[in-house]
C-alpha cells in the first residue's frame, strides 16, 4: 500500500510538471504555427492546430518590410555587451560583499535589490532628459548603460550567493602562496565560480533581450532591437496576427536556442547549487 | 580562443559607440502605427526617395498607445527624435495651439489644400493654420448582412434608426448557430469602447460635459445610451464583448458571426476584400443611426503627418508630408495596389474618381465624413471640440477610466447605474483637479 501511495505521488508530480510546462509551452506553439498560417486562417477558428495550409509569405513578409538582421545585430550588441559590463562591476562589487563584509554590507544588499520594486515608468521622463541631453537617446551605448543599471541589483545578488558558498580559506591560502589580487580573483576565484559567472551572464543575457520598457521608449530607428521589431506589428485597425507571429517567432528563436542548449548551467545556477 | 574573444568584443564595442557620421543626405524619421494604409506608404518610400535622392527615410512603427507615449514625450521634451509623426484629430488642435507642430500653410500650390474633405481638413486646423496633413481618414457606419436581412423580412434603410437597429439585431440573432444580431466594441478606452459610445450618447442627446464643464453621466443622455447599449449587446451582442476592440470584432464580422457592426468605415475596405473575408458579397452599409434629435451616432477621426517643431529637418519632412498626402501619392496607390486601397477619406477628388465611386462602400463613407461636425458634436451646446473625445489634455485619462467602467458593465460585474455614478464622481474629481470646475 505504501510503494502504491509513494507511486501515485510521483505519478502526479509528474502528470502536474508535464501539464505546467504544457501550459507555459502552448502560447510559444499557438505564435509558432499562427506563423505559418494565412492572415484569414489566423483569425478563423479552427481546433485542428496542424490542418491548415502552410506557408512561408509571413516570414518573407516580414523580412521584406523590416530589417531583421539591424534590430538581430542591436539585440546581440545590447546583450552581450550590457551583460560583459554587468558582469564585471557585479564581479568586483560581490567580491567585496562575499570576502569582506561590513556592518551594513546586508543593507546595501537589500536596498540594490529593493531599486526593482519601483515600477520602471517611474523613471521614465528622468531617464529620458537625461539621455536627451546626453545624447543617448536611440544608441546602443545608452541601452547597455541603462540594462547593466537595471540588472546589476540580480547580478550582485546571484554572484554574492556563490561567493559565500566559497570557502574563504582557499582564498588566504591563495594569498599566503603569494597570490595578488588580479590573481586571486582571475585564477582562483573565477574558476571555482564559473558556473555561477556562466549562469548569472546567461539569465541577464535572456533579460536584456526580452526587456521591452526601455528599449522601446528609448529607441527610433538605429538602436531599435528585436523587441522593437515585434511591436511594430501590432496594429490598432487591422488584422496582422500572422505577421506578428513570424516576427516574434524570429525575435525569440536565438534566445530559444541559446536557451536550450545552456539550460543545465541554467537551472544550476538558478538552484545555487553550483559550488558544494 | 582569447584574441577570437577578443574580437568579438571590440566590434559589439566599436558598434556599440559608433556614433551618426556626418551623411551628406537628410535621413528622415517618421513615426507611425502599423496600419493597412501605412504599411503600404512605407512599401511607396522608394519612389519617394528616387525623386528626392537627398533624402532618406527612416521608419518606426509602434503600437497605438506607444507612438502617443513615445511621440507626446518625444514632443513636449523637444527631444527630436522624429521628424514627422502620425497623430490623430485628438492631438492636432492641442498641440497646434502649443506651437508643438509647424504649420503647413506653405504647402505647394499643386497641393491642392481646397481638395481636402472639408470636416477632416477643420479638424487639423488651428486658428487658420492647418497643422497636420490628412493620411486617411474616416467615420463610422452600418455594416449589415444583406442575406440575414433577407431572411429576417427586412430592409435597411440608409438611414436607420436605433430602434430599427435594434429589431433588425433582434430578428438576425440566432444563438443555436453562433449568429450574434450585434457585434459591438466593449474594450475598455477612450479609443475603443468610449469612441463608439459617446457617439453613441451625442445621437441620443448626451454629451460628456454642459457648458460649464460640469460632467454629464447623472444627465437622461447617458442613462439611455448606457442601458440601451447593454441591453443590445445582452440580447443579441457575442460573448465575452467586454475584451473586443476594432480588430476583434473585425474578426467576428469578417468570419460571418455578426448581423450587424457599427464601426470606423475604413473596415469597409477589409470586409469587402474577397481574400479576408467571408462576407465580402453579402455585406451593405448605411449611415451610423439616430433617435430623431438631428445628430448621428458617427464619428471622425484622420490618421495625419505631422511635423515636431523640434524637427532639424523641416523642409525635407514637409516635403515626404506633401507627397504622401497628395493627390498623385493616391493615384500611386491606386495604381500599385488597386482602385479600391486608396487611403480613404481625405481628397474629395478621390470620390469624384469613377473607379473609385463603383466602391460599394465609397459614397456612404463620403457622406458618413460630412455629416460629423467636431465643432458641433452635440445636439446641446458644450463647450469643446471633438465628436467621439473631448480635445482637452485631460481626456485621454478620463475617457479610458470611464471606458474601464462601462466595460465592467458590460461584463456584469457593476450595473449601469454604479457605472454611471462611479464615471460622474472619477470625471468630477479629474475637472476639479485640472480647474475646470471650481
Amino acid at each position: 500500500m505504501k510503494i502504491v501511495m509513494v507511486y501515485f505521488k510521483k505519478g502526479l508530480v509528474t502528470v502536474a510538471a508535464w501539464g505546467l510546462g504544457l501550459l507555459i509551452f502552448v502560447p510559444i506553439l499557438w505564435t509558432v504555427l499562427t506563423s505559418f498560417k494565412t492572415e484569414e486562417e489566423a483569425v478563423a477558428p479552427n481546433l485542428h492546430i496542424l490542418n491548415f495550409s502552410w506557408t512561408l509569405e509571413n516570414y518573407i513578409e516580414v523580412q521584406a518590410r523590416s530589417d531583421y538582421f539591424h534590430h538581430f545585430w542591436n539585440s546581440v550588441v545590447i546583450s552581450f555587451g550590457s551583460t560583459a559590463i554587468g558582469l564585471v562591476i557585479a564581479v568586483m562589487a560581490a567580491w567585496a560583499m562575499a570576502f569582506f563584509p561590513r556592518r551594513n554590507t546586508k543593507d546595501i544588499l537589500s536596498w540594490m535589490l529593493s531599486t526593482k520594486m519601483m515600477p520602471a515608468v517611474g523613471a521614465l521622463i528622468p531617464i529620458f532628459l537625461i539621455f536627451r541631453d546626453l545624447n543617448l537617446l536611440d544608441s546602443k551605448m545608452g541601452l547597455i548603460i541603462i540594462m547593466v543599471l537595471i540588472n546589476l541589483p540580480i547580478m550582485v545578488w546571484m554572484l554574492y550567493s556563490y561567493f559565500k558558498e566559497i570557502p574563504l580559506a582557499i582564498l588566504e591560502a591563495s594569498r599566503m602562496d603569494g597570490a595578488g589580487l588580479w590573481s586571486e580573483v582571475t585564477l582562483i576565484l573565477a574558476p571555482m565560480a564559473l558556473p555561477g559567472l556562466f549562469s548569472t551572464g546567461l539569465l541577464n543575457l535572456i533579460l536584456v533581450w526580452n526587456e521591452a520598457f526601455w528599449t522601446l521608449n528609448l529607441t527610433a530607428a538605429d538602436a531599435a532591437p528585436l523587441s522593437a521589431f515585434i511591436a511594430s506589428y501590432s496594429s490598432p485597425e487591422e488584422l496582422f496576427y500572422a505577421k506578428l507571429s513570424a516576427a516574434s517567432t524570429l525575435a525569440i528563436a536565438p534566445i530559444l536556442i541559446i536557451g536550450w542548449f545552456s539550460q543545465k548551467q541554467l537551472v544550476r545556477g538558478l538552484t545555487f547549487g553550483a559550488v558544494k | 580562443m582569447r584574441n577570437l574573444l577578443a574580437s568579438v568584443a571590440l566590434a559589439v564595442f566599436a558598434t556599440a559607440t559608433a556614433s551618426a557620421t556626418a551623411q551628406a543626405e537628410t535621413k528622415l524619421t517618421i513615426a507611425t502605427v502599423n496600419n493597412g494604409q501605412m504599411i503600404q506608404m512605407q512599401k511607396l518610400t522608394s519612389v519617394f526617395e528616387a525623386a528626392n535622392p537627398d533624402i532618406k527615410v527612416s521608419w518606426v512603427t509602434l503600437e497605438e498607445n506607444l507612438l502617443r507615449q513615445r511621440v507626446t514625450t518625444d514632443i513636449a521634451t523637444k527631444a527630436g527624435q522624429f521628424d514627422i509623426i502620425t497623430i490623430g484629430s485628438y492631438e492636432v488642435p492641442i498641440w497646434g495651439k502649443k506651437s508643438w507642430l509647424l504649420s503647413l500653410n506653405d504647402f505647394p500650390a499643386d497641393y491642392d489644400v481646397d481638395d481636402l474633405i472639408p470636416p477632416i481638413r477643420s479638424g487639423l486646423t488651428v486658428d487658420g493654420k492647418l497643422y497636420a496633413a490628412p493620411f486617411y481618414g474616416e467615420s463610422s457606419m452600418v455594416f449589415y448582412r444583406t442575406d440575414l436581412m433577407k431572411k429576417a423580412g427586412l430592409n435597411m434603410p440608409d438611414a436607420p434608426t436605433w430602434a430599427f437597429i435594434g429589431t433588425a439585431a433582434d430578428k438576425m440573432t440566432d444563438k443555436a448557430n453562433g449568429i450574434y444580431g450585434i457585434c459591438l466594441r466593449g474594450k475598455a478606452g477612450w479609443g475603443e469602447n468610449m469612441a463608439f459610445l459617446s457617439t453613441m450618447n451625442n445621437s441620443f442627446g448626451g454629451s460628456w460635459f454642459d457648458m460649464n464643464w460640469r460632467p454629464q453621466f447623472n444627465q437622461a443622455g447617458w442613462k439611455t445610451t448606457l442601458t440601451t447599449y447593454l441591453d443590445l449587446m445582452k440580447r443579441d451582442g457575442p460573448p465575452g464583448a467586454s475584451s473586443n476592440g476594432f480588430n476583434e470584432t473585425l474578426a467576428l464580422f469578417q468570419s460571418g458571426k455578426c448581423g450587424i457592426w457599427i464601426d470606423a468605415t475604413v473596415a469597409a475596405s477589409f470586409i469587402y476584400d474577397a481574400k479576408q473575408s467571408k462576407v465580402a458579397t453579402k455585406t451593405g452599409v448605411a449611415l451610423a443611426p439616430d433617435t430623431g434629435l438631428g445628430k448621428r451616432a458617427n464619428w471622425l477621426w484622420a490618421w495625419s503627418l505631422a511635423i515636431p517643431a523640434s524637427t532639424k529637418n523641416a523642409d525635407a519632412a514637409k516635403k515626404f508630408v506633401a507627397w504622401a498626402t497628395s493627390k498623385s501619392y493616391i493615384n500611386l496607390v491606386q495604381a500599385k495596389f488597386g482602385v479600391g486601397n486608396a487611403p480613404p477619406g481625405t481628397r474629395t477628388s478621390l470620390y469624384r474618381d469613377a473607379n473609385y465611386s463603383k466602391q460599394p462602400f465609397a459614397k456612404m463613407t463620403l457622406e458618413s465624413i460630412n455629416r460629423a461636425d467636431p465643432s458641433r458634436p452635440t445636439v446641446n451646446p458644450v463647450p469643446y471640440v471633438g465628436v467621439q473625445y473631448v480635445a482637452i489634455p485631460e481626456f485621454q485619462g478620463i475617457g479610458t477610466e470611464v471606458g474601464e467602467q462601462f466595460a465592467a458593465a458590460l461584463a456584469g460585474k457593476i450595473s449601469a447605474d454604479e457605472a454611471l455614478k462611479n464615471a460622474q464622481e472619477l470625471t468630477e474629481k479629474t475637472m476639479k483637479q485640472a480647474g475646470y470646475l471650481k
